[in-house]
C-alpha cells in the first residue's frame, strides 16, 4: 500500500473527527445536547481506557505472557460491575462539587488544599509522561510497519520526526476542541463525541482482524483452540502475584487515571449513565480482548521468528494480503492513540492551569482576580500546558528509545496512579484522613515508585547507577530500588507495587491519625463523605463574609464570560426576589458561585479568588465557632422562650388565683360588712326601742329600772362587740404589744378554767388533767394566752352538747414548742364546718348563743400567730379537740 | 433536629430495592473470587496445555458478571428517593 495513501486517509480520518467535533460543539452551542449526553455516548467516551497499548500491545503482551494481559480487563471490569461501591459516590461528588480533575477532588476533599493538587498534578504529569510516549511510539511504529512494507521502497524518512508530526497534530486537535470554552464545567462535547467514535472504529477494527484470523486463518473456533494449545503461549504459567497485582492495578488505575477520571466523572458524569456502563463498559473490554490471544497465536504461528509482537494487528493483515483489513486495523490503532492523547492532555492541562498557573499568577498579581482577565490566562495556561504534555511525551519516547515493550510502560504508569487510590478511597469513606496525611502517603508512595520502578525503567545506568542496582545508594544493601528491606527475587513490578500501596497506605493512615484538620479541612470531609445524606451540606465558610456583589460579578464574568455570569447573578437576583442583576451576596449565593467557579479553575483557585473578594483568606475556627454559636444561640434562645411561656403559665395559673382569692375576700368583707352592721344594729334597736319609751315616762318605777338595765345589758354587749372587733385589728395588723414574762403553764389552765366557769355556771364539767405535765415554765404573754384558754373552755362548756360534758386537757412538750389539747366529749364540728370555725362571725350554730359575735376563734387565731403560735382544729378526737401550740420560750423578736 | 428514626419495617418494595443494592456490593466480591480461581490451578502439574480452557473460563465468567450487572442495573439506576415508608 502506498505510503502516501496511508497519510491521506488518516489526515481524512482526522479532517472526519473534526468535524464530528465541530459539528457536536455547535449542536451542544445551540443548546440542542440530547443525545450528546446519553448512557451510550458516556460508555463509549470510557473506553479511551484501551490506548494503543490495547490495539497494539495487548497482543503483544499475550505473545509474551499468555492470558496475563487480561487482568488489565479485569480489573476495570470489577470496579464498573461494583459501581455501587465506589464510582456513584464518586460522581455524585464530582457533580455536587463540580470537580475538574482528580488533583481537583483530592484538593478539595482536603480542605481545598492547593499543596494536593500540586502534588496529585506532579504525580500524574509524571506517570502521564511515558504513557503518551507508548502512544506516540505506537503510532510512529504502525507508520513504520508500513512504510517497511511499501514495495516502492519508500522508506519512512525519520521516525523522530513522524513522532513530532503526530505530537503536533495531536496538539493543535487538543487545542482546538479541548480549551475552546471556559464553561462552568469542564465539558467538551465535541471531544466526547469524537472519541465515541473513535471507539467504535477500534472495536470494529479489533473485531474485524479477530474475526479474519479465527474465521479466516484458522477455520472456526474449535480449530482456534486446538491452535491455542498447540502454540508457545499455552506454555505461560501463571504467577499467582502478579494475576492479583495486576487485576488490582488495573482496578485502581481506571479509577486514579487522569483521562478515565475526566471522561468518567468531569465531561459526563451522572448516575444514570454509569449504570448503564456498569455492564456495557466491561462488555466493551470483553469484546477488545476477546481476539487477542488468538491474533497474538496466529501472528506467532504464521509470521517470522523475531518479527515484533506488538505489531501483529498490523503485520498479520499485511502478510495475508488484506491491505484493506490493515488499513482498517491502522485507523482503530491510530484512534486508541489519538483519544487517548487528546483525553489525558486536556485533563493534565486542566490540573496543571488549575493547580500550578493559577496560584502562582494568583499570588504574583492579588488584585488580578477582580481586575485581570482571568479567562484569557486559564486558556492560554491550558494550550501551554497541552503542549508541554505532549513535549514531554515526545521527548521521553525520544530519550527512552522507544524500544521497551508497550506493556511494560503501560504498567509502569499505571502503579504511578494507582498511588492516589488510598488517598481517595480514604478520603471519600474516612473523616479521619487529613491534608498532612493525604500528603505524606502521596510523596511516599511517588518517592517509592519513582526509586523502585519509574528510574530503574531506564534502564541500568541511565537514571540510576549500577551500583545502585547492585549494591544500594551507598552501599545500603536493605535500599536497592528492586528488593527494598532485602526482599529479593519478587517480580521488579510487583515489587514495586507491594511496597509503594504498602508504604503509602501506611503513611497515609498514620499521619492522618496524629494530625489535625483544619476547619475547611473538616466541613469538606463531611460533605464528601456524607455526600449522600441530605442534611450533610454542612455550614458555609462565608456566612461572616462581606461580599460587594458588584465585586463578585466582575470576577464571575472574568472567568465564565460576561453572559453567563450576567445570567446567573440575575437568576439569583430573581430568586431573592430582587430587580436586576446584582443579588444580595448571601452566604449560599457565594458559596454556589464558589462551587461554579470551581467548575472551571478548581477549587483551591476558586476559593482563593473569592476570599480575596470577602476579604478573608481562609476560614477560621473563630468563624465556624461563630457560625455554632449563632446555632446554639437560637437553641438557646427557643429554649429561653420554652421556659419565659412555661413560666407566664405559671404567673397566669398565680395570678388567677390570686384573683379568686380577692373576689373571695371581698365576698367575705361585704359579709363581714353586713355581719357587723346586723350584730351592731340588733343591740342597737332595743336600746333606742326602751330608751324611747323611758323618754315617753309615766312609768311604774320597776319597769324603769327593767328596762335601764335592758339598755345598759346591751350598751355593755356593744361595747365588748366593739372592743372584740378593735382587738381584732390590732392583732391583726400585728401591732399589738406584747407582755412577756415567764409563767408557769399549770397555773394559767387554773387561771381560765376558774375563768370560763362564769361561762353557763349551771353546767358541770369533769376536768381531766394530769398536773405533773403541766408544771412548766413558759416565756410568753400569759394574759393573751389565758384569753385563749378561756375562749376554748367556755366554748366547750357553750357547744358540748353531751349530758355528762367532759374535758380533757393535754399538754405535751416537744423540741421547744408546747401543745396543750382541749378535747371534749361533745359531737364535735362537722367536717365540713372545720375550715371555716377560726374566720370571724364564723358561728355553727345560734341554739345556745351566748352573746358572742363569733369573733372568738378568729381573736384565739390571732392570738396565737402572734405568740408564734398556732391554733388548729383536731379531728377525730371523739368531739370537738383544739390544739394550742406555742413556743416555749419565745424572743420579743420574733413576736 | 433529631433525625427522624429509619424505619424497621420497609413496604416490599423499597425491601427489594435494598436487597438489590446489597446483591450490586456483593457482586464485585463474587467477582474478584471467580476471577481468582485460577491461581488455584496455576502449578502447570497438568501435562495438557489448559490454556484455552482457562480463557475460555474466564470469558465465561466475565460475560457472567456482565450479564448480571446488565440485569441489575435498571433497578439500581431508578431514583433514590422513595425508598422510606414503613409498611403498613
Amino acid at each position: 500500500m502506498p505510503f502516501n495513501i496511508l497519510v491521506l486517509s488518516c489526515l481524512a480520518y482526522v479532517a472526519c473527527l473534526f468535524l464530528v467535533a465541530f459539528l457536536a460543539e455547535r449542536r451542544a452551542a445551540m443548546g440542542r445536547i440530547g443525545w450528546l449526553r446519553s448512557p451510550m455516548i458516556y460508555t463509549l467516551s470510557l473506553s479511551i481506557y484501551c490506548t494503543a497499548w490495547t490495539f497494539y500491545g495487548a497482543v503483544g503482551y499475550a505473545a509474551r505472557s499468555g492470558l496475563e494481559f487480561v487482568t488489565i480487563y479485569l480489573g476495570p471490569t470489577l470496579v464498573f460491575v461494583g459501581w455501587w461501591l465506589l464510582l456513584r459516590k464518586l460522581v455524585v461528588i464530582g457533580r455536587q462539587q463540580r470537580v475538574t480533575s482528580i488533583a481537583d477532588l483530592i484538593s478539595s476533599r482536603f480542605g481545598k488544599s492547593n499543596l494536593l493538587g500540586v502534588v496529585v498534578t506532579l504525580l500524574a504529569v509524571v506517570a502521564a509522561t511515558p504513557y503518551i510516549a507508548l502512544q506516540l511510539q505506537s503510532v510512529t511504529l504502525s507508520f513504520g510497519v508500513f512504510a517497511s512494507e511499501t514495495p516502492e521502497g519508500w522508506a519512512l524518512p525519520d521516525r523522530d520526526s513522524t513522532a513530532i508530526w503526530v505530537a503536533a497534530g495531536l496538539a493543535l486537535f487538543t487545542i482546538l476542541f479541548g480549551t475552546r470554552n471556559l464553561d462552568a464545567k469542564e465539558q467538551h462535547h465535541g471531544v466526547v463525541l469524537a472519541i465515541a467514535v473513535e471507539a467504535v472504529v477500534k472495536l470494529v477494527a479489533l473485531l474485524a482482524v479477530g474475526v479474519f484470523v479465527v474465521w479466516g486463518l484458522a477455520g472456526g473456533p474449535a480449530e482456534m483452540i486446538e491452535r491455542i494449545d498447540a502454540s508457545p503461549i499455552a506454555d505461560w504459567e501463571l504467577q499467582p502475584g502478579r494475576w492479583a497485582g495486576l487485576i488490582f492495578v488495573s482496578a485502581a488505575a481506571v479509577i486514579c487515571l487522569p483521562r478515565m477520571f475526566q471522561v468518567m466523572i468531569v465531561e459526563d458524569g451522572e448516575e444514570r449513565h454509569m449504570a448503564r456502563a456498569s455492564w456495557a463498559f466491561p462488555l466493551y473490554l470483553l469484546l477488545m480482548s476477546l481476539f487477542i490471544v488468538p491474533i497474538a497465536v496466529m501472528g506467532l504461528e504464521r509470521m517470522p521468528a523475531g518479527s515484533n509482537p506488538d505489531m501483529f494487528m498490523l503485520t498479520l493483515p499485511l502478510s495475508e494480503g488484506q491491505g484493506a483489513l490493515a488499513m482498517l486495523a491502522f485507523l482503530g490503532g491510530f484512534s486508541s492513540a489519538t483519544s487517548m492523547v487528546i483525553v489525558e492532555s486536556i485533563a493534565l492541562a486542566t490540573m496543571v492551569s488549575n493547580h500550578v498557573v493559577m496560584p502562582i499568577w494568583l499570588k504574583l498579581r492579588p488584585k488580578a482576580a477582580i481586575s485581570g482577565d482571568v479567562r484569557r490566562i486559564v486558556i492560554l495556561s491550558r494550550r501551554l500546558a497541552i503542549v508541554a504534555v505532549l513535549t514531554l511525551g515526545y521527548l521521553y519516547y525520544r530519550f527512552s528509545g522507544g524500544s521497551a515493550a508497550l506493556a511494560a510502560i503501560g504498567l509502569i504508569a499505571f502503579v504511578g496512579m494507582a498511588q492516589v487510590l488510598p488517598v481517595l478511597v480514604g478520603g471519600l469513606y474516612w473523616r479521619g484522613a487529613t491534608k498532612v496525611g493525604a500528603v505524606a502517603g502521596l510523596l511516599t508512595g511517588f518517592v517509592v515508585w519513582a526509586y523502585t520502578l519509574y528510574l530503574p525503567s531506564f534502564g541500568p545506568g541511565a537514571a540510576l547507577s549500577v551500583a545502585v542496582f547492585e549494591q544500594g545508594p551507598g552501599g545500603i544493601g536493605w535500599l536497592r530500588p528492586q528488593a527494598l528491606f532485602g526482599v529479593e527475587g519478587m517480580d521488579p513490578l510487583l515489587h514495586a507495587l507491594f511496597w509503594s500501596m504498602v508504604l503509602n497506605t501506611v503513611a497515609f493512615c498514620a499521619v492522618s491519625l496524629f494530625t489535625f484538620p483544619g476547619p475547611v479541612e473538616r466541613m469538606q470531609g463531611a460533605a464528601f463523605v456524607n455526600v449522600f445524606d441530605a442534611e450533610a451540606a454542612g455550614p458555609q465558610g462565608w456566612a461572616r463574609g462581606r461580599a460587594e456583589p458588584e465585586a463578585l460579578l466582575v470576577m464571575t464574568q472574568r472567568i465564565l464570560g460576561k453572559e453567563a455570569a450576567l445570567a446567573v447573578f440575575a437568576a439569583e437576583a430573581r430568586g431573592q426576589g430582587k430587580e436586576g442583576y446584582l443579588p444580595d451576596a448571601t452566604p449560599d449565593f457565594v458559596a454556589g458561585l464558589e462551587r461554579r467557579l470551581a467548575g472551571s479553575v478548581g477549587a483551591a483557585t476558586a476559593h482563593a479568588m473569592i476570599s480575596q473578594i470577602v476579604g478573608r483568606a481562609t476560614v477560621s475556627v473563630e468563624d465556624l465557632m461563630a457560625v455554632a454559636n449563632e446555632t446554639a444561640q437560637i437553641m438557646e434562645y427557643s429554649a429561653e422562650l420554652e421556659s419565659q411561656r412555661e413560666e407566664l403559665t405559671r404567673t397566669a395559673r398565680q395570678l388567677r388565683e390570686a384573683n379568686e382569692k380577692l373576689t373571695q375576700l371581698s365576698v367575705q368583707k361585704d359579709a363581714f360588712l353586713s355581719q357587723i352592721s346586723h350584730e351592731l344594729r340588733t343591740p342597737m334597736t332595743s336600746i333606742r326601742a326602751f330608751s324611747e319609751i323611758l323618754t315617753e315616762g309615766d312609768l311604774p318605777p320597776e319597769m324603769v329600772a327593767n328596762y335601764g338595765r335592758i339598755i345598759h345589758e346591751e350598751a355593755i354587749r356593744l361595747t365588748r362587740l366593739l372592743d372584740d372587733l378593735l382587738d381584732l385589728s390590732v392583732l391583726e395588723n400585728g401591732s399589738v404589744q406584747l407582755n412577756l414574762s415567764l409563767a408557769n403553764l399549770q397555773q394559767l389552765i387554773d387561771r381560765a378554767l376558774a375563768s370560763a366557769s362564769h361561762t353557763r355556771p349551771e353546767r358541770v364539767f369533769e376536768i381531766h388533767r394530769d398536773l405533773p405535765s403541766e408544771n412548766l415554765f413558759v416565756r410568753t404573754d400569759a394574759d393573751r394566752l389565758v384569753q385563749v384558754f378561756i375562749n376554748l373552755i367556755s366554748n366547750a362548756r357553750k357547744y358540748c352538747d353531751s349530758g355528762a360534758p367532759e374535758l380533757k386537757i393535754t399538754v405535751r412538750q416537744r423540741s421547744g414548742r408546747v401543745s396543750v389539747d382541749f378535747v371534749d366529749n361533745g359531737s364535735g364540728i362537722p367536717k365540713q364546718s372545720q375550715g371555716i370555725i377560726f374566720e370571724k362571725f364564723a358561728r355553727l350554730t345560734d341554739q345556745t348563743r351566748a352573746g358572742g359575735a363569733g369573733l372568738g376563734l378568729a381573736i384565739c387565731r390571732e392570738v396565737m400567730a402572734n405568740l408564734g403560735g398556732t391554733i388548729s382544729y383536731l379531728p377525730g378526737q371523739g368531739g370537738a379537740a383544739f390544739r394550742v401550740t406555742l413556743p416555749l420560750r419565745l424572743d420579743q423578736k420574733a413576736a | 433536629m433529631r433525625r427522624p428514626r429509619a424505619p424497621l419495617f420497609l413496604k416490599r418494595g423499597s425491601y427489594r430495592k435494598r436487597r438489590l443494592r446489597d446483591a450490586a456490593r456483593m457482586l464485585p466480591v463474587l467477582g474478584v473470587l471467580l476471577f481468582l480461581v485460577p491461581i488455584l490451578w496455576s502449578p502447570g502439574d497438568t501435562t495438557r496445555p489448559d490454556t484455552a480452557r482457562d480463557g475460555i473460563y474466564l470469558f465465561a465468567v466475565w460475560i457472567g458478571l456482565v450479564l448480571v450487572a446488565a440485569l441489575m442495573a435498571p433497578g439500581l439506576a431508578g431514583e433514590s428517593a422513595d425508598d422510606e415508608g414503613e409498611e403498613r
